[in-house]
């Protein structure tokens, strides 16, 4: 009876284990949200692929001097402090010196040509007629997204359709910068590319599943690098579709909040950003036209509540010290009807 | 031979008093002097360097963790790198060249002292240039007292625009004196080593570090001439209104990427040469036996030296490279693997067949190349170009980079420290302490630069100065932090150790290790004059020739 119990238990574990193994193999709950070993999209999954080979050829290599070095180590210790005479002095070998000259150079070559296919591969992918094109302008310290086809312009937080694998619909990004170098890294969808003005770059991402998917700026840009946090919501191509139109509606308006709008035009708010359908049309910041619709602010430093977004403009350097917005010096009745207008700004 | 120093009368009176003993070291144009005063100074940053990475690590211990502002943090990591590599590693190493070279080749001195001692003191009031920022750096609009630029200060970080005040301008002009310094140094080894080896000593028959710092010299002269003419076209950028890489006027980013990196990756050989050139003559030492293939150990020196200056824009994987570009710097990058493969393999077989003896400077150096083995692997890692994407510019790429830097570098000079400590002093260090300090920096350093690599593959980025809690990267920082408080507390011993036997030591004696080249034939710490007679040599080792007369080297070589 004991015995048995046992046994069952001992499986218990063992699927309890399995589960766990199973989990950290899943993509939907890897050991972190950025982890470069969970892709899922092409170019990180050949990345990977082609890291697995380079993982094993440079742990064979460790596993194999390694050996020799603790092998040499412990045998040819000094083992008696009498004995002085020096051991026999060798002073080279011609042939073992040829052996690790040739065999290190045929493992280069090896690696060598499997990396230069995938250099290859990803740089060189045709971009198909349906691809998705956005443009995405780094600023300090913030991401602005252009769909120039499709007339969207948004911050932050980057929206895109799942691409299916048998009718790809890859989503190309052309990168530029307003200001310092950055980086878009988003580790499961693909390397880091950076961002650099007079240089615009190219990179390419073709999620196979839906999600959010996390990142940061890893180039560094200046004060705040560390909140230059980069979202991209993957969706279904009937949700992208959805937030497509609901982005290029111009701005809802509420009278009740009018007198909250006349604080945002009459203040320096509308130098740096735009809110289509008012008289604000200013580039240097995030287009507010549709705020409500995103989960954060502040490039992702905090999430978008009303106590966040009041905190945020009262003083923008108490949640991202260093950043570019000024603290308007605004009453407090005032910055609760800037509040409420932004609010409405769905 | 050389055995014995000039016999002067004894003399009883007292040592000459403090004001003229300063005046004596701070006018002196003897290499020896000169080379310990390098490595004091270096000492001493490397204490400011490592208190700066302390207070980076106590604010990355845990997520939106507030120990200090942003500002605060940017300055640390700026100072904590340019600090480390132009007024640490390069002194250090430069001290130790300057010490040893002469006494290694039977020379009386460098070939032109007082450029050497011109060349010390431009290195020397660069770092203080640099420090100065704190006090100085301030400018207009209150912008900050210490440049923040990052230590590779990339473009158009550097303009005006971005970085107002002066901070930037204490960085390049620092930069810019300390690289005529390390210029003059460079010179100054080439001269040496080509014109001044003592009678029988052919470039065949020299021992392996100098020829390891001639390689490095040639290395400083061509890759630190254009880190030199970048600052000056900054300083013409930001003042004189040129537009060499200011973005905003149609100048390039990109430009200034490869004329850092085309300094910044020779720069590691640089730096990593005179490494190898400790364990080349520590390892042999310390397994009784004579360095294994020595033709082909100065073959890859001269590989290494002729391949580091094709791999610079591996640092530039990310910057979006046309694939063909990409490709070639990942053959270079991986081809330089081979003569450095070499290196650890003859290393390997010197100690194979010898009698090991666990001293403290062979402990240092046998843990170099264990953990030199890793940094060359995940070098390889790093050089396949789209796992770069991935891994370069996160902590996977600091790891790495600490590794050669400290697992590698440091390791083989504290070795250095301790080997050559009793010809330069007279006197014997305290091998417990030794060994104390030994295992605590170990520990330290394995528990820092191992657990570091991993949050970079889990998509943690470099100079961040808080990440978000939930992406898995908490627990690896804080066994980062850890290790750090065992490094310092291995360095404080060594410093103790130090300190101490200057006094307390046992009286060495000239040749402490039964070691095998000539600085260890004349007397510990050497007259100003390094040889009684000038010697004349026959072999590699020309006291195993004295020692065994009946074996000697010459026959084989």
């Amino acid at each position: 009876m004991g015995s048995r119990i046992r046994i069952i238990g001992l499986r218990a574990t063992a699927l309890h284990g399995g589960a766990a193994l199973a989990a950290l193999a899943q993509p939907r709950a890897p050991l972190s949200p950025t982890n470069i070993f969970a892709p899922v999209s092409t170019p990180s999954q050949w990345i990977i692929e082609l890291s697995r080979l380079v993982l094993m050829v440079t742990g064979a290599i460790f596993i194999v001097v390694f050996t020799l070095l603790a092998y040499a180590v412990v045998k040819f210790r000094k083992r008696r402090a009498s004995d002085v005479r020096e051991p026999a002095q060798v002073y080279g070998s011609t042939q073992l010196e040829l052996a690790w000259t040739v065999i290190p150079i045929l493992i280069v070559v090896v690696l060598f040509l499997a990396t230069a296919r995938v250099i290859a591969d990803i740089q060189g992918a045709v971009r198909p007629s349906n691809a998705i094109e956005v443009t995405v302008i780094g600023h300090q310290f913030w991401w602005e997204y252009r769909y120039p086809s499709l007339k969207v312009v948004t911050a932050n937080e980057l929206h895109i359709p799942v691409s299916d694998p048998t009718h790809p619909t890859p989503t190309f990004l052309t990168l530029l910068s307003a200001d310092t170098d950055h980086s878009f890294w988003v580790p499961r969808l693909a390397g880091k590319t950076d961002l650099i003005p007079n240089h615009p770059n190219l990179m390419w991402v073709d999620p196979h599943e839906t999600g959010l998917y996390l990142g940061q700026c890893a180039q560094y840009c200046g004060t705040q690098h560390a909140m230059m946090l980069l979202r991209v919501y993957v969706q279904t191509r009937d949700e992208f579709n959805r937030w497509i139109q609901q982005q290029s509606r111009p701005a809802q308006f509420n009278g009740a909040v009018s007198e909250g709008q006349r604080i945002f035009e009459r203040t320096a708010c509308i130098n740096c950003h735009a809110v289509a359908g008012t008289a604000a049309n200013g580039t240097f910041g995030p287009d507010l036209t549709h705020l409500m619709s995103r989960d954060t602010i502040a490039s992702g430093a905090v999430t978008n509540t009303p106590e966040n977004l009041r905190r945020w403009i009262q003083d923008p350097g108490v949640i991202k010290p260093g950043c570019k917005m000024p603290a308007m010096g605004l009453s407090g009745p005032e910055v609760n009807a800037l509040t409420q207008f932004l609010e409405t700004l769905h | 031979m050389a055995a014995e120093s000039i016999a002067l009368p004894p003399s009883d009176a007292s040592p000459p008093p403090l004001v003229e003993r300063l005046h004596q070291w701070v006018t002196t144009v003897d290499h020896k002097r000169l080379g310990i005063m390098y490595i004091i100074y270096a000492l001493i940053f490397l204490i400011v360097g490592g208190v700066e990475a302390t207070i980076m690590r106590i604010q990355l211990i845990r997520p939106h963790n507030d120990f200090v502002s942003p500002q605060v943090f940017n300055r640390m990591f700026t100072m904590h790198g340019t600090t480390m590599i132009f007024f640490v590693a390069m002194p250090i190493l430069f001290g130790f060249a300057n010490y040893l070279i002469p006494l290694m080749i039977g020379a009386r001195d460098m070939a032109f002292p007082r450029l050497n001692a011109f060349s010390f003191w431009m290195t020397a009031f660069g770092g203080l240039l640099l420090y100065f920022s704190f006090l100085g750096g301030d400018g207009l609009y209150g912008a900050g007292n210490a440049p923040d630029v990052g230590w590779f200060a990339y473009a158009p970080l550097t303009a005006q625009t971005f970085s107002r005040g002066h901070s930037t301008d204490f960085w390049i002009l620092s930069l810019l004196v300390s690289g005529v310094g390390s210029i003059g140094v460079a010179i100054n080894i080439v001269a040496t080593v080509l014109c001044m080896r003592c009678r029988g000593m052919t470039l065949g028959k020299m021992p392996l570090l100098p020829w390891l710092n001639l390689v490095m010299a040639g290395l400083v002269i061509l890759a630190v001439s254009p880190l030199t003419a970048a600052q000056l076209m900054l300083l013409v950028d930001r003042y004189l209104g040129g537009h060499f890489f200011d973005t905003q006027a149609g100048g390039s980013a990109v430009m200034w990427m490869h004329f850092f990196w085309v300094f910044g990756h020779p720069e590691v050989y640089i730096l990593v040469l005179p490494a190898f050139a400790f364990a080349s003559e520590i390892i042999p030492v310390f397994s009784r036996k004579a360095i294994f293939g020595y033709p082909i150990m100065v073959a890859a020196t001269i590989a290494i030296g002729f391949i580091s200056m094709s791999v610079w824009a591996h640092h530039m994987f990310t910057v979006g490279m046309s694939a063909p570009g990409n490709t070639f710097f990942v053959l270079t990058t991986m081809a330089i693997a081979v003569p450095t493969g070499i290196k650890i393999f003859n290393w390997l077989a010197t100690m194979w067949g010898g009698q090991i003896h666990f001293r403290t400077p062979m402990l240092f150096c046998i843990a170099f190349l264990f953990q030199f083995l890793i940094a060359g692997l995940t070098g390889i890692m790093l050089g396949s170009a789209p796992f770069d994407w991935h891994l370069g510019n996160s902590y996977f790429v600091i790891a790495h980079f600490h590794y050669v830097i400290v697992g590698g570098i440091l390791f083989t000079l504290f070795g250095a420290f301790y080997y050559w400590f009793p010809k330069m002093s007279g006197r014997m260090y305290n091998e417990t302490l030794g060994k104390l300090h030994f295992w605590l920096f170990f520990i330290g350093f394995h528990l820092t630069f191992d657990f570091m690599h991993v949050p970079g593959l889990l998509g943690m980025p470099r100079r961040i100065y808080t990440y978000e809690p939930g992406r898995g990267w908490d627990i690896w920082n804080l066994i980062v932090t850890i290790g750090v408080f065992f490094q310092a507390a291995g360095v404080l011993v060594f410093i103790g150790n130090l300190l101490w036997s200057l006094r307390r030591g046992p009286v060495s004696g000239s040749d402490p290790w039964d070691a095998w080249t000539l600085e260890w034939s004349t007397t510990s710490p050497p007259p100003a004059y390094n040889f009684a007679s000038l010697p004349q040599v026959r072999s590699r080792r020309p006291l195993w020739d004295l020692k065994h007369p009946d074996d000697p080297d010459w026959q084989y070589e």
